[in-house]
């Protein structure tokens, strides 16, 4: 049951992200960018959210191949489409912080913005792949093996990054330099809760929309309504049917 | 580059977060669409069951 604790984590959310707006926009002082760097309480919580979103997916996937359970499947598919609708509010917000920031809407030579937009890029691919497989066992199994890689690339293509000593992207997480001092840490980690509560919120929001309609197809086929023999809709998202069992 | 005033640097920072609420919105919208139609598809099983119901009390047989 996905749908359980969904109301109150959903209020806790809504207090959570109101709490850091208020405190981003009242609280948080203006340093080197002064007004500008209220997109980065925004901006890097949410890509930092968005690469562990897709880590998290690829450990699902491990459990999903270990277990050969689909609702891993199912969750690490969830996983990963929340964390590309998060994905492309950080391309959009960091876009708008370059052309704002740097005069430019985008900046190539940025190691951070290419590689974060060739993760995306990898992404991208997810549902395209999973589409192309008709075998709802075999799309599973597939589309967990590119949720490993993929999500062991994340880690390993910043670490490369942050490696790269040609860097201008600000280092937000970086207190040897102390370059996110007092308040506007506290008001950095509060919005990095936010936005995982946020996260969380959507992935199990989404969750249980796919069960209730997994659990619907099941009572239709119990009632007669839907046919075992009848020819199923290709589809990306994992095989409903199979996942609708309890737990 | 220095840091742009409040009146430049405004219309970036709305952006921004405006472009964050409204592709959350969306997805909310369309999540909320599906919700509906199962709402829908509910209300239909439910009539079959209780169409079914009826019948089998009709005809005891």
């Amino acid at each position: 049951m996905y749908g359980k604790g969904l109301r109150s984590l959903s209020l806790i959310t809504a207090g959570a992200v109101t709490l850091t707006l208020a405190a981003v926009f009242f609280w948080a002082p203006n340093a080197t960018y002064g007004f500008l760097e209220k997109i980065l309480y925004l901006h890097v919580p949410l890509a930092i959210i968005t690469l562990c979103g897709f880590v998290a997916a690829g450990l699902m996937a491990v459990a999903h191949l270990h277990t050969r359970d689909e609702r891993w499947d199912m969750r690490s598919y969830v996983a990963i489409h929340i964390s590309l609708i998060f994905g492309i509010a950080v391309l959009l917000s960091g876009s708008i912080w370059a052309r704002g920031a740097w005069g430019h809407w985008w900046v190539w030579q940025e190691p951070t913005l290419v590689s974060f937009l060739l993760i995306m890029l990898l992404y991208a691919t997810y549902q395209p792949l999973r589409f192309a497989i008709e075998d709802p066992e075999r799309q599973a199994r597939y589309a967990s093996v590119f949720a490993i890689t993929a999500g062991v690339f994340v880690p390993v293509c910043f670490g490369i990054v942050r490696l790269s000593p040609a860097y201008v992207h600000p280092r937000t997480l970086d207190n040897i330099s102390g370059n996110l001092p007092g308040r506007m840490q506290v008001v950095f980690y509060l919005s990095m809760v936010s936005m995982t509560l946020l996260w969380v919120t959507l992935w199990k929001f989404e969750m249980t929309a796919k069960h209730v309609a997994a659990q619907l197809r099941q009572l239709r086929r119990a009632l007669g309504e839907d046919h075992d023999d009848a020819p199923a809709r290709r589809s990306a998202a994992p095989s409903l049917s199979r996942i609708a069992s309890p737990n | 580059m220095p840091a742009l005033p409040l009146h430049s640097a405004g219309p970036y920072v709305a952006g921004a977060y405006v472009v964050f609420f409204a592709i959350i919105l969306i997805y909310v919208a369309i999540m909320a669409t599906k919700l509906v139609r199962s709402e829908r598809t509910l209300a239909e099983l439910t009539e079959l069951a209780r169409q079914r119901h009826a019948s089998q009390d009709d005809d005891p047989q």
